[in-house]
């Protein structure tokens, strides 16, 4: 694979200020809570990047930092050589992010959706109609295109969410924890999916703790854990004779015995 | 992008008026207001007032030759008792069986007549009446046979007249006096209104957005975070204005009857349209204001529920200086009073309504008001900006 970078975040940093609750509920003296420290990868054009860790390992917060949704407290990363730091709306404007934190409104049918961010990124009616037609028969929405969200089943929010989410066709997608919550069969259109878009020749940035999704979809995998980057490879090679949970195992006993 | 702000402005008002919920609960304060004022102005009126025909029962003891005439009046029957039955009369007044019990001196007439201020040693005679105010029919003889024996005592020691006769001796025209209490009542209504308007909205709108997570999606758009900002103050502003104006309508249509009950019967408006169009402005950069405070409060609520309590002490403040205008006469004349927000508009609105209002003041209002709105949409948009805020 030509190695052209595409992504590439360094020295990435984010604390958050630890409330008496928080610091009595994480049973620590802690004012600040380092989530993220001193982050460094880089993510090739045309791959699916893997980003695993147990939870609280810092996954999410790096997702958010890429999207520009929270800035970096130091460090940067650049998307398609636009600055989560400096120029954050551009970088909005090249990737479409994922995650079930982001809700659609219940009011509104999945077909106004679309056509409504389709505005807010600026595609142009003709090709939000063709994509639109596209996108909603590839997932089974056009049916329920003019339904309420509200009305809708949750494997089916899931989807619109997906599709409103990539409006704007962007080369990059960021996708945090993509199969969590999914029954087994959206899980498997959503990984399908995800096969399809690498194929189109789209960078894909996923954060998952299920070894085996990142085994069946990712090109390389970077493990991280309290909020650092421990390793950072292909999959490949790294279960080139063991599964990457073993692999996985080992580097958190090498990091308790430190 | 302009568009950006105009596709959210669209969006808000498709939110908006495809909930017939929405649109119901905004505009029904004004239909509510219409139908209780109405019934308030009604029901006052006929809480004073018993029956037209109703026949007043008098118990008299005593009954003096010069009150004869009483017994020729249609709407009383005077029934003369003996002393010895007022307490069973007074019981039955308590228990709203009769109306009211008079008991005059025994010779209060020749009592009456031999007394003098100037030279009495004993006090004069004493009329006792005994009724039972918390009955209307009871309240009302009493009203009645007080008025009565007032004139009666009156007509014998008369010594000067005021303002007797048939003569319209109050030179006030009715517009004026119709102007005079609506510039009193409408400054507090109008904000109170818009207050309760532009919170439900807004709070739905931001602090709603925010607790569904909805805001969340539309901030990993490339848009500014100053068109969200912008676009949501339009918008709200613009149905905050509308249920104001439904309320404000309810009101206005409500006002005869709810006068009717305190006796100005004939309410005359003598408004011009300059002086409606004057309103209309301070009242649209007026909610433009108010919108953008309650933005802020619920752009750092976390929930609707939470927006609204955070609100309730600014709705306090609000409708205090609502009543500012009652405790002063007329527009202060110093212009820098008019900087103030919400007591501007209260002065101007009360201005307006009493016909006696300048310009000058009424610009700098709402210049005022339109700058302030505009530090709100700058504040509102490094909210949004902000991860503290929008992501806790």
């Amino acid at each position: 694979m030509e190695q052209n970078v595409i992504v590439k975040a360094t020295g990435l940093r984010k604390t958050f200020k630890l409330s008496k609750k928080q610091q009595n509920i994480q049973k620590t003296k802690d004012k600040v809570k380092v989530a993220v420290d001193g982050l460094d990868f880089e993510a090739y054009r045309g791959e699916i990047f893997g980003i695993l860790g147990p939870n609280g390992a810092g996954k999410t917060t790096t997702l958010r930092m890429l999207s520009t949704l929270i800035k970096p407290d130091s460090g940067d990363a650049w998307i398609d050589g636009a600055s989560v730091v400096s120029n954050p709306e551009e970088v909005r404007g090249k990737i479409g992010f994922l995650t079930s934190e982001l809700k659609l409104e219940d009011f509104f049918t999945p077909n106004y959706l679309f056509n409504f961010f389709s505005e807010l990124h600026g595609v142009a009616p003709e090709v939000r109609d063709a994509r639109k037609k596209a996108m909603f028969e590839r997932f089974g929405i056009d049916e329920f295109a003019e339904v309420k969200v509200a009305n809708m089943s949750t494997g089916m929010k899931q989807k619109t969410s997906l599709v409103i989410s990539l409006v704007h066709d962007p080369d990059i997608i960021i996708f945090d924890e993509p199969t969590n919550g999914l029954d087994v069969l959206t899980a498997r259109v959503v990984t399908d999916f995800l096969q399809e878009l690498k194929e189109q020749g789209k960078t894909i940035l996923l954060s998952t703790h299920i070894f085996s999704l990142v085994e069946k979809l990712c090109d390389r995998v970077g493990i991280v854990m309290d909020g650092k980057m421990v390793l950072c490879d292909s999959v490949e090679k790294l279960t080139k004779d063991r599964d990457l949970e073993d692999v996985f195992f080992e580097i958190c006993s090498e990091m308790e015995a430190k | 992008m302009k568009s950006d702000l105009f596709t959210i402005i669209k969006k808000e008002f498709a939110r908006f008026f495809g909930d017939k919920r929405m649109v119901f609960t905004a505009l029904m304060p004004g239909l509510l207001i219409y139908a209780l004022y109405s019934f308030m102005g009604d029901g006052m009126s006929q809480m004073y007032e018993p029956d037209e025909n109703y026949v007043y029962e008098i118990n008299v003891v005593n009954m003096p030759q010069s009150l004869a005439f009483l017994e020729e009046v249609e709407e009383v029957n005077i029934s003369k008792i003996q002393e010895a039955d007022a307490d069973a009369v007074k019981d039955a007044i308590r228990e709203d069986e009769a109306d009211i019990l008079v008991v005059f001196p025994e010779n209060f007439d020749a009592e009456m007549l031999a007394y003098d201020v100037m030279t009495a040693t004993t006090p004069a005679p004493n009329v006792e009446i005994y009724y039972n105010s918390a009955n209307t029919e009871s309240s009302g003889a009493y009203s009645i046979m007080r008025e009565v024996l007032n004139s009666f005592e009156q007509s014998i020691a008369n010594k000067f007249d005021i303002c007797q006769g048939e003569k319209e001796y109050d030179l006030a025209t009715e517009e004026d006096i119709s102007a005079m209490v609506i510039s009193m009542m409408m400054p507090m209504l109008i904000l109170m209104m818009l207050f309760s308007g532009c919170l439900s909205v807004s709070a739905e709108s931001i602090a709603g957005e925010k607790e569904r997570g909805t805001i969340a999606t539309l901030l990993v758009t490339p848009m500014k975070r100053r068109d969200l900002a912008l676009g949501k103050m339009i918008s709200l502003s613009t149905f905050g204005l509308l249920s104001g104006l439904s309320s404000f309508i309810g009101i206005m249509l409500s006002l005869p009857n709810l006068m009717g009950g305190s006796g100005l019967e004939n309410v005359k408006f003598g408004y011009s349209v300059a002086d409606y169009a004057v309103l209309l402005l301070v009242i649209i950069t007026t909610t433009l204001l108010i919108v953008g405070m309650i933005s802020i409060i619920s752009a750092y609520a976390k929930s609707v529920k939470e927006a609204s309590t955070m609100a309730s002490p600014l709705m306090i403040i609000v409708s205090l200086v609502g009543v500012t205008n009652m405790m002063s006469s007329g527009m202060p004349e110093e212009l820098y009073w008019y900087l103030i927000p919400i007591y501007n508009s209260v002065q101007c609105i009360s201005g307006v309504f009493s016909m006696d209002y300048q310009m000058l003041p009424v610009i700098i209002t709402c210049v005022a008001n339109t700058l302030y709105s505009g530090i709100f949409v700058v504040v509102l948009t490094k909210m949004f900006g902000s991860e503290r805020i929008m992501y806790t």
